[in-house]
C-alpha cells in the first residue's frame, strides 16, 4: 500500500513538473495553451535521441531537454503566441490544437510512430525495499530520483516566484499588465522568459517522464488532459495549488489503476468533473483573486 | 391618455416581430441550394459515399454551432454526444429492431438526455473550466465504451449492425445512394428546426447571453435554464449525426468519441463561419473535400496539414480568411 502511495507521489511530482509551465502560461497570460504537451514531447524526444544515437549520458540529457524546449518556446512565443494574447479563447484553442497536430505529425514523420525505449543508467535501475507485509515500501530508484529532482525544482520555483526581483516583476505583470508596464517593467521580456522557462520545464518533465509515461508521437494528445486537470483543479494563482492537485491526481490515478483496473482512467476524469462543478475556479485558489 | 399608447406599442411589437420574421424568411437561393444538395446523390452517384459523410459532418457542425456560435460556449467534448448517438442507434438496431427512423429517434433521445445531464456542468466557471469539463465528459464516455466490452465490443467496435430499409421501402445499397438521401433528408429537417430555433425570440436571448451574460441576466433572461435547453438541443443534434453515421456505415467504434472528432468538428465550423447556420454546412463541404484530397496525397500525415491550416487560420484571423480581398489591408486591432 505504501508502495502505491510512493508511486503515486512520484507520478504526481512528474505531472507537476510537466504542468507547472502550463499553470504559468494559463494563469499569468490567460492563454489557453493546449500545445503544452508538445513541448514536453520535444524534451522527451531530445533525451531519447541523444541517448540512442549519440550515447550522451542521461544526466546531461536532462539540461539539454530543458534548453531545447525552452529555446523552442521562446522562438514560438515571440513569433506566434504573442499576437494571440488578446484574441478570444476560441482562437487560442484552435491555434494550440493546430500546433499540437503539427507536432504529432512531424515527430511521426521524422522519428516514426513506434514507442521509444529509454535506456536508463545502471544506478537508476534498482529498487530498495523497506518493511514487511502490507506495510512494505518498495521504492524504485528512478522514482526516488524523480521525486528528488521535482522537489528541488519546486523549492527553487517557489523561491524565484516569491523572493526574487524577477518573481515580483512577474507577479506585478500578472496582476495588471498596464500598471506594471507603467512602472517600467518590460512586460514583454518578462512574459517571454516566463514562457520559455515554462516550456523548458515541460521539456524536462518530458525527459524525466520518457521512461514512466512512454514516448510516442501521440504523447501531447494523450497527456494533454492530465496537464489541464492539474491546472484547472489546482487553480493558477500559486505554485502550491497545482502541486497539491498534481499529487492528488497522481495518487488517485495510480491507486485507481491498481485497485480497480476495470475502471481505468474513469476515476480521474469523474473526480475532475465533480471538483470543477463544485469549485469552478479550482480547489486551491486565493480569495479575491481575479476571475 | 391610454388610447394612444396602445397603437404605438403594437407597432413596436410588430416591427420587432417583422425583424425576426424577416431573418427567418427563406431566400430563393436557399431553396435552390437544398434542391441541388438533395439531387446530388443522383447526379454524382459515384460520390454518394462522400456526400453522405458531408451531410453527417454538416449536421454535427450545425449542432455545435448552436452552443458555440449562438451561445458562445467553447466545447471540446461535443463528440461525447455524437458517440452516444452512434452507439445507442447501433445497439438499438442490433438488439431491438432494425428500423432506421426509430433508431434515429432513440439516438437523439439518449443524447438529449445525456446533454440535459451534462448541461449542469457548463453553468459555472470560465472558458477553461468549461473546456475541461466538456473534454472530461467525452473522455469518460470513451473510457466507458472501451471498458464495457460485453456491450460495446470494446476496442474492436460494435460490429454486425444490420439496418432495415428506410420507411420500410428504401434498402441501403452498397453505393451509398440511399444513405446519402437519408442523411441529407435528416439534415434538411434538422436544419429547418435549428433555423426556427435560432430565429425565434428564444434564439435572440441566446445571442444576448453570448454577447454579455451579465447584461442578459440583468434584463431578466433566465440564463441557466436557457443554457440548459440549448445544450440539450445541441446534444440531440449531435446524437442524430452520430446515429446517422452508425446506421449508414453499420458500425460504431471508439473512434466516435475521440478527441480528434471534437477538434475536427470545431474546425469544420470555424472554416465555414461561426454563428451562421450555413457555416457548418459550408465548412463540412470544404473540410471533407480537403481531407479527401490531402489524405490521397499523404495518408499518414494529413493531420500536419490540418494543424498548419488551423495555425494560419488563427493568425490571419477567422473573419478575414473568408474574405481574401482583405488579407493585405491593414486590419483593425482585434
Amino acid at each position: 500500500m505504501l508502495t502505491i502511495l510512493f508511486d503515486g507521489i512520484a507520478y504526481g511530482m512528474l505531472l507537476f513538473i510537466l504542468a507547472v509551465g502550463l499553470a504559468v502560461t494559463m494563469g499569468l497570460m490567460n492563454f489557453i495553451n493546449l500545445a503544452h504537451g508538445a513541448f514536453a514531447m520535444v524534451g522527451g524526444y531530445i533525451t531519447v535521441l541523444l541517448m540512442q544515437r549519440l550515447d550522451v549520458p542521461f544526466l546531461l540529457c536532462l539540461p539539454a531537454a530543458f534548453l531545447g524546449a525552452a529555446l523552442l518556446g521562446a522562438v514560438l512565443e515571440r513569433t506566434l503566441y504573442r499576437p494571440l494574447y488578446h484574441k478570444p479563447h476560441l482562437d487560442q484553442v484552435l491555434f494550440s490544437i493546430g500546433l499540437t497536430f503539427m507536432a504529432v505529425a512531424a515527430v511521426d514523420y521524422f522519428v516514426g510512430s513506434t514507442q521509444q525505449i529509454l535506456q536508463l543508467p545502471e544506478w537508476l535501475k534498482g529498487r530498495t525495499e523497506l518493511g514487511e507485509g502490507a506495510w512494505m515500501l518498495g521504492m524504485g530508484h528512478y522514482r526516488l530520483f524523480i521525486i528528488a529532482v521535482c522537489a528541488a525544482l519546486t523549492v527553487a520555483l517557489q523561491y524565484i516566484l516569491t523572493k526574487t526581483r524577477f518573481g515580483s516583476r512577474l507577479r506585478a505583470s500578472v496582476d495588471d499588465q498596464r500598471v506594471a508596464a507603467g512602472l517600467g517593467i518590460n512586460v514583454n521580456v518578462v512574459f517571454l522568459s516566463t514562457f520559455a522557462v515554462g516550456s523548458g520545464l515541460a521539456g524536462l518533465g518530458g525527459a524525466l517522464g520518457a521512461d514512466v509515461l512512454g514516448m510516442d508521437p501521440t504523447f501531447p494528445l494523450k497527456f494533454m488532459i492530465y496537464f489541464l486537470i492539474v491546472v484547472a483543479v489546482g487553480g493558477t494563482s500559486s505554485i502550491t495549488g497545482p502541486l497539491l492537485a498534481a499529487l492528488l491526481l497522481g495518487i488517485a490515478d495510480v491507486a485507481g489503476k491498481y485497485y480497480i483496473p476495470k475502471l481505468g482512467a474513469f476515476i480521474v476524469y469523474s473526480l475532475m468533473i465533480v471538483i470543477l462543478v463544485w469549485r469552478p475556479q479550482g480547489l486551491f485558489v486565493r480569495k479575491g483573486g481575479k476571475s | 391618455m391610454s388610447t394612444p399608447s396602445t397603437p404605438v406599442q403594437s407597432t413596436n411589437h410588430s416591427a420587432s416581430q417583422n425583424v425576426l420574421l424577416h431573418k427567418s424568411r427563406w431566400r430563393w437561393w436557399e431553396v435552390l441550394l437544398w434542391a441541388a444538395a438533395l439531387s446530388s446523390p443522383w447526379v454524382l452517384s459515384s460520390h454518394a459515399l462522400i456526400i453522405n459523410e458531408i451531410a453527417i459532418v454538416a449536421l454535427f457542425a450545425l449542432s455545435l454551432d448552436l452552443i458555440l456560435g449562438y451561445t458562445g460556449i467553447v466545447s471540446l467534448g461535443h463528440a461525447a454526444f455524437f458517440g452516444m448517438g452512434a452507439y445507442s442507434a447501433a445497439l438499438f438496431a442490433k438488439h431491438v429492431m432494425p428500423d432506421p427512423l426509430v433508431g434515429l429517434a432513440v439516438g437523439i433521445t439518449t443524447s438529449a438526455v445525456l446533454g440535459a445531464i451534462c448541461s449542469v456542468t457548463i453553468q459555472r466557471g470560465t472558458d477553461l473550466t468549461r473546456l475541461m469539463v466538456t473534454l472530461g465528459v467525452g473522455l469518460i464516455l470513451m473510457e466507458l465504451a472501451n471498458k464495457l466490452d460485453w456491450l460495446t465490443g470494446g476496442a474492436d467496435g460494435l460490429q454486425g449492425v444490420m439496418m432495415g430499409p428506410v420507411l420500410g421501402r428504401f434498402e441501403f445499397d452498397l453505393a451509398g445512394q440511399t444513405s446519402a438521401w437519408y442523411s441529407l433528408a435528416v439534415l434538411l429537417v434538422l436544419f429547418v428546426i435549428a433555423r426556427r430555433f435560432v430565429s425565434s425570440p428564444f434564439g435572440s436571448t441566446l445571442k444576448a447571453i453570448r454577447d454579455n451574460r451579465l447584461r442578459a441576466m440583468a434584463i431578466g433572461i433566465p440564463v441557466s435554464s436557457r443554457l440548459a435547453v440549448v445544450y440539450t438541443v445541441a446534444a440531440a443534434g449531435a446524437g442524430a449525426a452520430g446515429a446517422l453515421l452508425a446506421q449508414t456505415t453499420g458500425f460504431a467504434s471508439l473512434d466516435v468519441f475521440e478527441f480528434h472528432r471534437s477538434a475536427d468538428v470545431m474546425l469544420v465550423l470555424v472554416i465555414g463561419g461561426v454563428g451562421w447556420l450555413y457555416g457548418g454546412v459550408a465548412g463540412a463541404v470544404v473540410f471533407k473535400l480537403m481531407q479527401d484530397f490531402i489524405s490521397n496525397i499523404t495518408p499518414q500525415y494529413w493531420t500536419f496539414w490540418i494543424g498548419l491550416f488551423l495555425v494560419v487560420l488563427v493568425l490571419v484571423g477567422r473573419e478575414r480568411l473568408v474574405r481574401p480581398w482583405t488579407w493585405f489591408q491593414k486590419g483593425g486591432k482585434a
